[in-house]
Formats: structure tokens, sequence, C-alpha cells
């Protein structure tokens, strides 16, 4: 279905549901795929009439937190409606005691981050897309280099609201950090792209803001070397906050980078920064100052974005393989997760690089998924790759959306 | 208390008689158990007063048999439980009566240790704490550490999500680990997660972990190791009350100060620690706390002092710090020996576990305090105060009539304390058998039916460990709007995008 296509007696169900309803402008295209109607709840109560409204009618959903990724994943098979949860907006209580925040799904994450800095807290997910939300933020299972330290939004988030493809409400979780009642539906929502369900609401789990912090950084020139820098780091017992490297594309010789984040007390941090440089080997940098591009994903408009795991004993190999492959590559290289980027014009070359790094990554027990990038591109590729026990997620996705209603197709294996 | 007796043995003995046939054919001789005597050294896990004996036990020797035994299961609809090392505390391994217990106990192998990738991959039965030993040489460790880590199975932890001592730092066990082999409630292997992070699609492992075997039976599991700290300080502190004790731990927290770990016992549960293995923690102590710093070597002095401080702010009357492995670990014998050591100041005791926002601390406690006062029934206090998870051990004596209900009582009021502060009915010992009648306190209708829509992906035919977590099973077949013939999506000719 199409914007001309949409019957009016389903536009009606849909206004009727929820005070804000327009027709979609060019805008709110998703992925390229043009959605007939645009809802903007400002409730959770708004958010489960607009399903039921759209469940009675049979419409495709595509939620949208503020639409900083919605290029991410594979174009939709169909959007009949966008379900925008910006005007969700609300940090809803922070209670600094316990080291807990809940939000509502469309409060960008920044806004959390300010609602707990004057408790000297933070949410420990960086933020990787300038504006993201909270609930774009769990759907795809963002992360930056804090993560080695901290984890991902899986061991940061406690508690979560959702809305089914049929607008019945479920929560998850408690508000407490530490709770095993029944199963952890906010793992399966997190990273599911919009196919399983509307996220609401989420309860998050704080850390506290260290007083010190400091970058060390070296440059190194071959694979090896960064290998062996941050290995020498990862395993020795300094506790970093992150280690990451930024590694160009180009012929051999283009230097790239080995940083190290530490933070803390302010002795201790000193004296650790001192370790870390000497592990790093000669030429190792202190700074105050967050290295260029830290945090950040390495593509801009027009590239292919791409994300690359495996063991850490891969390192060096996937370093080499992303610069003979003309990839651009930075990221967690203390947990094994890299970003990449390929100029997007050239979908042949997109392809023989993804191949080459996927057999590197695969051998090295991790994966490669394309994240970003123009649609015709993702049409051409194989966007997510092969994917163990995906015959589960499809009856999982069976379970929770039998229709295939919400973002169909975006998410792995065409669900 | 009285023994429950739960499902009555009836009916279908052809079908159970069919999957002991498969399982005689796919085991060795003593993989497969059906004398009645030896079934019942089976009928119950941790928490002793749910008995059932089970049909059949089978103790495969590797998945394929496993997954064998599964399969006939599935294929005959008889019900399967599975069991590690059987200490679970909430009966999540309580056998069926018409079903199959299958036993992990033959699949001890750690297969590969590999601390260049901060790695393990185990077999289910691999015993927690043997994971660390294989770690420890290469100066790495398996952080969660449940008290009973030298006999508890990876898989029970897998299952249970357990915790530990240290999880107010390092988290529970779905932050440590990263993949699984499943054998399915229909029988196949499955492989879900890896070894290296962020696995793409759904993080099936993230629902699995914690669901206490109903989605299945874990057959290896990969897991992440952790570089021994460079320095661990540990601090023993007494205090007149835990009034005092908890002050001293919020103060602590608000400092921005993350312990690996912060624990605490009060008077009565002091005295049975102290009669069980003579811990010799401070005299007249009304409450103790036990803090662990890890952690650079650097950091760890800088807190340290903080945390001294800290304690003395709040009242604190003696601090005792243990520096080496064998003074940390006498600290620590008086608080991982609490519960059984309970058993030397009363004949009986129920272990509760329930988790309060951390703040609401002293408030909890008084009321627990206050319930003990009015009903009679003495309540010892153990628990991991840095994360709000309580361990109450409420203590009877079975032999004085009424005396286990009275307790009862008393422990489930505790839990409504819990649930009124926003809390939960369980932070590390699971639902099982025996809190499932307290699940829809917590959860409404519709949340505990959203969380079967899992369980009918996984096991439509609820065969795997039924009757555990959700007091009333969901009828898979029911999915509600779900309609025949075309697909809306194939109706409108975009059926060949999927
Ligand atoms: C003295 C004592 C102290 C304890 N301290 C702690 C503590 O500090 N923290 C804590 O969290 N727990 C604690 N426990 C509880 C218990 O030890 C844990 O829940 C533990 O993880 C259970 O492991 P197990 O191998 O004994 O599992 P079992 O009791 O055999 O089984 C537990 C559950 O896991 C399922 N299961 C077992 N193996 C598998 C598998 N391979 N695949 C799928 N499902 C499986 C069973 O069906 C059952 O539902 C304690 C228990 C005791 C007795």
């Amino acid at each position: 279905m199409s914007a001309g296509t949409l019957d009016q007696t389903a536009r009606d169900a849909v206004a009727s549901a929820c005070a804000q309803v327009d027709d979609a402008a060019p805008a709110d295209a998703v992925d390229g795929v043009a959605p007939a109607l645009v809802a903007r709840p400002s409730s959770p109560d708004q958010v489960a009439e607009v399903l039921r409204a759209a469940a009675a009618h049979r419409l495709t959903v595509v939620p949208r937190g503020r639409g900083t990724k919605m290029t991410w994943g594979l174009p939709p098979a169909s959007a009949d409606l966008v379900l925008d949860l910006a005007g969700l907006d609300r940090v809803l209580d922070h209670a600094a005691g316990d080291l807990i925040v809940a939000a509502q799904a469309g409060a960008r994450l920044r806004d959390v981050q300010d609602a707990v800095a004057g408790a000297r807290q933070r949410l420990a997910i960086d933020e990787t897309v300038p504006g993201a939300s909270i609930g774009g933020t769990l759907a795809t299972n963002v992360s930056g280099p804090r993560r080695m330290l901290v984890g991902t939004a899986r061991d940061l988030l406690i508690g979560i609201t959702v809305v089914r493809a049929d607008g019945v409400r479920a929560k998850a979780g408690g508000r407490v950090v530490k709770n095993v009642a029944g199963y952890d539906l906010g793992k399966l929502l997190i990273g599911s792209y919009g196919t399983l369900a509307v996220i609401t609401e989420a309860l998050f789990r704080l850390h506290p803001l260290e007083d010190a912090r400091r970058w060390v950084t070296v440059e190194v020139d071959d694979a090896g070397r960064a290998h062996e820098a941050a290995s020498a780091v990862v395993h020795a017992q300094a506790v970093p906050t992150a280690v990451e490297v930024d590694w160009p594309a180009g012929s051999g010789g283009t230097r790239g980078t080995v940083s190290v984040l530490l933070e803390g007390r302010p002795q201790g941090v000193e004296t650790r920064a001192r370790t870390v440089a000497s592990l790093l080997g000669s030429g190792a940098q202190g700074s105050e100052e967050e290295p260029a591009g830290w945090a950040a994903y390495p593509w801009g408009e027009g590239d292919v974005g791409l994300k690359l795991t495996f063991v850490l004993s891969g390192l060096g190999d996937v370093l080499g393989a992303a610069r003979e492959s003309g990839v651009h590559v930075r990221g967690s290289a203390g947990t094994g997760v890299l970003y990449g980027s390929v100029p997007g014009d050239d979908a042949d070359a997109v392809g023989s690089a993804l191949g080459r790094l996927r057999e590197v990554c695969g051998r090295h027990q991790g994966h490669v998924v394309v994240v970003d990038g123009p649609a015709e591109v993702k049409r051409s590729v194989d966007v997510w790759g092969t994917v163990p026990g995906q015959g589960l997620m499809q009856r999982v996705k069976d379970q929770f959306d039998p229709e295939h209603r919400l973002a169909p197709g975006r998410f792995v294996g065409g669900i | 208390m009285a023994t429950t007796e739960l499902h009555e043995r009836s009916t279908d003995h052809g079908a159970l008689a069919a999957v002991e046939r498969r399982a005689r054919e796919l085991l060795s001789r003593e993989g497969v158990i059906s004398d009645h005597q030896r079934l019942r050294t089976y009928e119950c896990d941790g928490l002793a007063h749910y008995r059932v004996t089970p049909a059949l036990v089978v103790i495969p020797e590797d998945a394929e048999q496993l997954a064998g035994v599964v399969e006939a299961c599935a294929h005959n609809r008889v019900p399967f439980v599975a069991r590690g090392s059987g200490t679970g505390l909430s009966g999540g391994a309580l056998p069926h009566a018409e079903g199959v217990l299958v036993v992990t106990s033959r699949m001890r192998a750690i297969r590969e240790v590999r601390p260049q990738d901060q790695r393990a991959v185990v077999e289910p039965g691999v015993i927690n704490l043997d994971v660390t030993r294989a770690a420890a040489p290469h100066g790495y460790y398996y952080a969660p550490d449940p008290s009973s880590q030298q006999i508890c199975s990876i898989g029970g932890n897998l299952a249970e999500n357990s915790g530990g001592a240290h999880c107010l730092k390092y988290g529970f066990t779905s932050n440590h680990v990263l993949g699984a082999e499943l054998v399915t409630p229909q029988g196949e292997i499955v492989e879900i997660g890896g070894a290296a992070p962020d696995t793409p699609g759904y993080d099936l492992l993230g629902a699995v972990v914690g669901s206490e075997g109903t989605l299945g039976v874990v057959t290896s599991a990969t897991v992440r190791l952790v570089r021994l700290p460079e320095e661990v300080r540990t601090l023993l502190v007494g205090f007149e009350t835990t009034d005092h004790a908890g002050a001293a731990t919020s103060a602590i927290i608000a400092a921005g100060i993350l312990p690996a770990a912060i624990e605490m016992m009060d008077a009565l549960a002091i005295e049975a620690a102290e009669a069980a293995v003579h811990c010799n923690y401070p005299a007249g102590a009304g409450a103790v706390l036990v803090i662990e710093l890890d952690g650079a070597a650097a950091e760890v002095a800088a807190e340290f002092d903080e945390v001294e401080r800290l304690c003395r702010d709040n009242g604190s009357f003696e601090q005792r710090v243990a520096t080496d492995p064998t003074d940390r670990a006498l600290i620590w014998k008086g608080r991982k020996s609490a519960f059984a050591a309970v058993g030397r100041i009363s004949p009986d005791y129920i272990v509760q576990d329930g988790v309060i926002p951390r703040t609401a601390l002293p408030e909890v406690l008084k009321a627990i305090a206050e319930l003990s006062e009015s009903s009679g029934v003495r309540v010892a206090n153990v628990f991991h105060a840095g994360d709000g998870n309580l361990h109450p051990l409420v203590l009877f004596d079975d032999s004085v009539e009424g005396a286990g209900e009275a307790a009862e009582k008393v422990s489930g009021a505790i839990l409504d304390l819990c649930i009124g502060h926003g809390g939960s009915i369980t932070g590390e010992h699971g639902v099982g058998v025996d809190k499932a009648k307290y699940m829809p306190r917590m959860y409404d209708e519709d949340d505990l039916d959203t969380m079967q829509l899992v369980r009918c992906a996984f096991d439509p035919d609820n065969v795997s460990n039924p009757g555990k977590i959700f007091p009333t099973p969901r009828l898979c077949g029911e999915v509600p709007g779900r309609h025949k013939g075309v697909h809306p999506l194939q109706d409108a000719g975009l059926a060949e995008v999927f």
C-alpha cells in the first residue's frame, strides 16, 4: 500500500486514535519508502490506540524516535503509517540514590544525560548519533567506546514498557538493578529495529561520573603494531574505560591511532595513564581532550556504514583486511567491535569489500552487517549476512507480530 | 512444613515407555535410570520441601544424546526438566512426575580457555568455580560468583541468571555469557549468540538466560573471562545498628564509588556465622558490612581511604582490612556460609530472596523487624546491600505445630514489602515453582501474556520445564488477530520481499 491507496476508513480510524495525525510529507519517507500517514501520539495510551487502529485495518507501521537512523537496516517492505514517538519526550524519574532513571522512548539520550548530570551521574551509553532518542538507541542497539568497561544497552536496561502490534501494553523488568522475575523482554527488544513491539518507556541503571579523565594515544602505521598496542592494554590491569582504534583506508604507511580512555580519581588516573603510555610504546601522548572522531561513526552522507565484530585475537587481521579493501574502520579494539566506511557510489566495490571482511571476521567468529547506506546499495548486497538461530527469530517475530506489520522487512532474514 | 507433592502421577505410560526406549538406544546403561529407589535421589533441588519423583532420569554425555532424548520427549509430548547440580532455591529443577529429568552431570568438559580472546567454552555441567580455576593460571577469572560456586553448574547459572556478591560491580550471568548451544524443546540443536559481541538478530540468548529451563536445554556456553584485578582490598566494618550500616552504604554509593561488593549481615546472622565458622566478626556488632574494592592499585588506594572515612562518619566502631588472600577468605567465610550457618541457631529456615531499591533499605528493615516482632518469628538478615538484594532467613522449628505456616506467612509478607517498594520478588534465586504464585503481584495479565509469547515461540507444546515461572500457561495456538489465507503484504504485491 502507498499513500494513495490507504482507504478513508483506515485514515479515520488512525485519526480518531490520536490527536495529531497528518498526511506524510516527503521527509517522512522511510529509507525511500513513502508512508501515507504520520501519527504523533503524546502518551503511551495514544500509542496503544494507534496500534489498535492499525491492527484493525491491517496497516504496516514503522516506529520512529527522533528520525536519526531511519536509513539503518533494510528499507521496509511497506510503511502505511509512521508512528512518531517524539511526543513521548519526558524524563520521568531520576532516583539519584538508587542510580536509576526512567524515560519515555522519544526523550533524547542527551536530555537524559542532562537530567542526571546534576547528581554527577550518567547513562553509560555514548551518543554516537547526535540527537538520538532513547527508543531508537535501544531499537538499534547503539554503543560507543565506553562499552568496554560498562557494556552495552543490554547491560544497562533494567525495565521496559512496550505496546505490541495488537495494541496491548506490557512491561518487563522493573525499577531495581537485580531482578530475575520472568523473561527479560528488554533484551529481546534491544536491537530489534522496531520489528517486535513499540518501546514507550525504559528504565536504566546509571553510573557515577568520574572525577578525572585522560586519553592516551599512540600513532601506528601497520596493523600488527596496532594489534600489539591494543592487546598490551587490554590484557593489562589498568582497567581502561575504552580502547579504541582509528584506522583510515589508504596504502601501507598511512598512520592510524590506538587511543585509551582512563577515568577515575585524579591520582589513580595519573598513575594508570603512565602505565598505559608505557604499554602503548614510544610516542604515546596523554591528553585531556578527546581524540578526533571519538564516539563517532566513520561514515558520512552517501557512504555505506558497516559494523564488524570479531574475537580479540582477530584485530590485526581485520585491520589489515579493512585497509586492503579500502575501508576506513574505527571503534572498540578492546571488545572487537569496529565500524567501517566505504564510499556508496560503487555497489560492486561495496559488495567485494563486504565479502572480504565477512570472510575475515567470520574466521574470527564474528559478523559484518551493513548498518547504513543508500537504499539502492543496500538492496544489492546482503545487508545482514547469515545469522545463527534465524529460525527461532522468525518464530519469535510470528508470536509478537503474526501479521508482520511492524517495520516489515527491515531486519535479519526479511523479518 | 508439609512436603508438597505436586502433579499427581497419572496416565500415559506408553509415551514415557517410548521415550525410555529411545533413551536406552542413545545412551549408555548408566545414563538411563528408571529404578524407583534411584529415581528418588533426584526428587528435589535445593528447595527441599517440594518433592516429586521423576518418571525417568537421563544423564547424557553429549549434546546429540541430549537432543535425541528431548526430541523423543517432544514427539511423545512427555515433559522434561533440565537439572544441573540441583542447588537451585526456587524449585526450578523440581522434576515432573510423568516426565524426564535431564541431568547434565556427565557433560563437564571445559572445551576451550582462550585468554587472548577473553573467552571460555564450557559444557553445562561444569562447576562454576572450575571455570575460574581453569582461567586463573592465565590471569583471568569468571566473574559471576554465587555463594554456591563450588557446586553449582554453569547450565544452572545460565538458567537462573545467577548473581553473587560481586555482581554489584561486575553484573550477573547474563552480562558474562555471549553464546550458547541450545537444544530446543523440539530437540533441534541451535547456536545462539556467539563468541564475538553483538551477534546480529534478536538477542535470543538474552531471553534464554534467566528462563529457568523453560526454553530448552543449554548444552554449551561461551562465557567472558575477566582480567584478575591488580589489587583487592576487603574491609570488615562493625556498626551498632543496621541503620548505621545502611547509611554508610548509601554514603559510599553517593560518593561515586562502585565497590566490587557491599554485603551486610545483622546481629542474628552474625551470631549464626560465628557459631558455624568462627569468623571472628566484631563483637557486639548490630550489623557488619563486608566491603570489597578491586581494580587498578592506584585507584583502589584512593577509594579505600574514602570508604574508611565514610564508614567512620556513619558510626562504625571497628574496621579490619584484609589485603592478602587468606585474610580475605576469612572475612568472606562468615558471609558465604551464612545460609547454612543459620542451621546452627534454628532447626529449620526459609531462605527468602527479594529486592528493593537500595534507598528503601532502612524502611524495609524496620518493617521486617516489626513483622518479626508481631509474629514471634525470628528473621536473620543477610544481603547484598549495594544492590538492595535481601536474603532474609526466616527461622522456625518444624516440630512445633503451625510454626512452618507462620514462617511462610512472614516470608510472603517480606515479598509484599519488596513489591510495595517497587522491587522484585527475586533477585537471583528465580521464580521456579515456589514463586509462580507471586508473579501476578509484580506483573499484570498482559505482561505475563507477553512474556509467554516468547515461551510459545520456543516451546509451543509446553514440554520444557512446564509449571515453572508462570502461574497459568498461555495456550500458544490462540494468537489474537492471527488470520488465515493471503498475507496482507502478498495482497499488496510486496510478498516477494520476504
Ligand atoms: C548454599 C547456597 C548458596 C547459594 N548462593 C547463591 C548466590 O549467591 N547467588 C545465586 O544467584 N544463587 C545462589 N544459590 C542458588 C543456586 O546455587 C543457583 O541458582 C545455581 O545457579 C543453580 O545451579 P544448579 O546447577 O544447581 O542448577 P539446578 O538447581 O540443577 O537447576 C536450576 C534451574 O536451571 C535449569 N537448568 C539446569 N541446567 C540447565 C541447562 N543446561 N539448560 C537449561 N536449564 C537448565 C533447571 O531446570 C532449573 O530450572 C545458592 C544455593 C545454595 C544452596
